[in-house]
């Protein structure tokens, strides 16, 4: 009987059983930012404790840098703290560092890809739920709380019970218009966000296979959303070539054998599954979410759900219409938006820029939105000022910014304010999650993000895109 | 080390499937180098904008319910964010155990790091805890951990726990970090058969 890739890394990374009956599991790489490390920094130090492992550690900052200036100190003076914070721990500790005036800063989920950090069949730990997005490359990467950061930190290692594997399989075309973004909050809407809770997904399927990394990571990123803690795509010569030729690649020689080795880890063909799922890609539409958790979302040509047609969700179906100032029945296309916000670990970057840009190119932000891009890193950035990206977002009238988390979670200066109504390309649309406690998010694609800021309503892109 | 085999207090329910972190710990609340005062921000968005209790207040709000202990949840609560910041303002607030029909897993799992044991339920046990806690606030509830049972006035149920989550609890192993450096090089031989690890 074959394995699955979650079955040979869990089993390669194993030190020992637990006394609790946990796995200690080895962690191949520990990512690290400001918000949810600093407590774990200062119990090491309470301890008498020193990180294990620096040379399988990196650190950036990502969530609670403004993206307008980047001059120091901080307005924000708890923000300023917590970089100063990080900066300290770092150098204390003997930590690689991306800070603030370095060109490798960006979103965690961004540049560990980037950097050639992130490997096929390694371990991967970070204080933030959307690690998951390093699944793309055939990672098994946990998001963590603080208490296992500071695990992490002291001994490279964490106490893990077994996830099940479900295998999602797409098969077919994508129509034109239809994007990674559709694909998973689809698996979300169909499988419920408590639907994995306890697996990891396995995205396979021929539609899977020919998309490239940043779509397969747009994918893995929301894998949390629907309750499952990691997902992952088996590697490929795709995989490889994206990782070939970056700063912490294996060059030459290693290279080729590290090939070897990643594609050993891949499932094997005779490997069995805890569950299957199987879907067709022709059947997907653009997807909209219209309420206050990623499921509860429709097509693009749908119309939002009715309390009384919604069953046992009937509650929680009236309070989000309630929230989201929504009609039963009402269609979503239409709905005017406030905010329009391309950015975010989910879709940031530079394919999805572009993508966006091809809708924007030679239009006008509509009067009354406000429309802004924030790339995901540093890197994303230039290249996207180099290829023309940047300057065509503001010749339409966006606003473009510099690399971070920004408006995804609201913790910079970037907010929604009141009840402002926010066509977002990142993976939240939880009551308050974009820094106002009324405020309202529409999960949708960057091209859909794109096609919302120029209209200034939901709208489907397919109308626009050639 | 501190061992934790039964909760008792009085209970507070907070009603509602897939409760996420946002919601129990808003983001704005995470710009602090320490965990120090959360509890003053537990469910802040959602106090201010009232509820569906029977006074129109959060639970967190109504009077009979402070100093509980035990806070009674329906499915999947905890969802999304990673962040520790939830289950420590909850703790910090007082709450000493949760009661749900399901948890979100890395909640479950910050929780039980930080020795705050969520267990499970029916979810008709559920309601009918929430029932009785919102009708007799003064009902004294206490979860036995070892026997996996839930006792509050002539209410009486069986409460799950995943049984290695139990025994770190009733144990004191709960908090791992020490469990993780005892054989420490153990790590050492696990981390030189990685490949990538010895740079190919």
């Amino acid at each position: 009987m074959g394995k699955t890739l979650l079955q040979k890394v869990w089993d390669l990374h194993t030190v020992r059983q637990l006394p609790t009956g946990q796995t200690q599991l080895f962690i191949g790489l520990h990512l690290v930012h400001e918000v949810t490390t600093p407590q774990a920094f200062d119990e090491l130090r309470a301890r008498g404790w020193t990180v294990a492992r620096p040379d399988r550690t990196f650190a950036t900052t990502d969530h609670i840098i403004p993206t307008k200036t980047r001059q120091r100190p901080f307005l924000d003076v708890m923000a300023e703290d917590m970089l100063a914070s990080l900066e300290r721990n770092v150098r204390d500790f003997g930590i690689r560092f991306a800070g603030l005036d370095d060109d490798r800063q960006g979103i965690v989920h961004v540049i560990g890809p980037e950097l050639g950090l992130t490997q096929p069949g390694m371990t991967i730990a970070c204080g933030d739920s959307h690690t998951s997005t390093h699944g793309a490359f055939g990672a098994v990467a946990f998001g963590i709380g603080t208490s296992q950061v500071r695990d992490v930190l002291a001994s490279q290692c964490l106490a893990m019970e077994p996830l099940k594997v479900r295998r999602i399989r797409l098969s077919g075309t994508l129509a034109k218009g239809v994007y990674a973004k559709d694909v998973v909050l689809t698996i979300i809407q169909r499988l419920g966000v408590r639907g994995g809770t306890g697996y990891a997904y396995e995205y396979a399927g021929d539609a899977i296979e020919r998309m490239s990394m940043d779509e397969r990571m747009t994918i893995c990123n929301m894998s949390i959303e629907g309750g499952a803690r990691v997902g992952y795509v088996n590697p490929d010569e795709t995989t490889f070539e994206y990782i070939k030729g970056r700063p912490f690649a294996p060059s030459g020689e290693a290279f080729e054998r590290a090939k070897t080795w990643w594609r050993s880890m891949a499932t094997d063909r005779d490997a069995s599954f805890d569950d299957d799922v199987e879907m067709r890609a022709e059947e997907l539409t653009p997807i909209v979410t219209w309420g206050v958790n990623p499921g509860q979302s429709i097509g693009i040509d749908g119309r939002v759900p009715s309390p009384e047609s919604s069953g046992s969700d009937k509650q929680a179906v009236t309070d989000a219409l309630d929230y989201m100032g929504l009609r039963p029945g009402q269609p979503i296309a239409g709905m005017k938006v406030d905010v329009a916000f391309i950015g975010s670990c989910t879709n940031s970057r530079l394919s999805d820029l572009r993508e966006a840009a091809r809708i924007v190119r030679g239009h006008r932000v509509a009067p009354h939105v406000k429309a802004l891009v924030v790339p995901g890193s540093v890197a994303v950035s230039r290249a996207a000022e180099q290829e023309g990206i940047a300057e065509i977002f503001r010749a339409a009238g966006f606003e473009w910014r510099g690399a971070g988390c920004s408006m995804c979670l609201g913790m910079n200066p970037d907010k929604l304010e009141g009840n402002q109504v926010c066509a977002a390309s990142s993976n939240r649309n939880f009551k308050g999650r974009q820094g106002s406690p009324t405020g309202r998010t529409l999960l949708m694609s960057p091209a859909m993000v794109a096609a919302a800021a120029l209209a200034g309503e939901v709208t489907d892109v397919r109308k626009v895109v050639n | 080390m501190q061992t934790i085999t039964s909760v008792s207090g009085r209970g507070v329910p907070v009603r509602g499937n897939d409760i996420d972190t946002d919601r129990i710990m808003p983001a704005r609340f995470l710009r602090a180098i320490t965990f120090d005062g959360l509890e003053k921000h537990v469910f802040e968005d959602d106090r201010k904008g009232g509820g569906t209790h029977p006074y129109n207040r959060h639970p967190f709000d109504v009077s009979s319910f402070q100093g509980a202990s035990i806070l009674v949840v329906n499915a999947n609560f905890g969802c999304g964010s990673s962040r520790e910041h939830a289950p420590q303002g909850l703790q910090r607030w007082g709450i000493n155990a949760v009661v749900g029909e399901s948890f979100a897993e890395i909640f479950f799992g910050n929780s039980v790091m930080i020795g705050l044991p969520c267990v499970t339920a029916s979810p008709e046990d559920v309601r009918k805890l929430q029932d009785l806690i919102e009708k007799s606030p003064d009902t004294d509830v206490r979860v036995d951990l070892v026997a996996g049972t839930l006792v509050a006035g002539d209410l009486r149920m069986n409460v799950s726990i995943p049984p290695n989550v139990r025994d770190a609890l009733v144990t004191g192993a709960w908090d791992t970090t020490g469990l993780l450096l005892d054989r420490y090089e153990e790590v050492e031989t696990a981390s030189k058969r990685l490949p990538y690890v010895s740079g190919f």
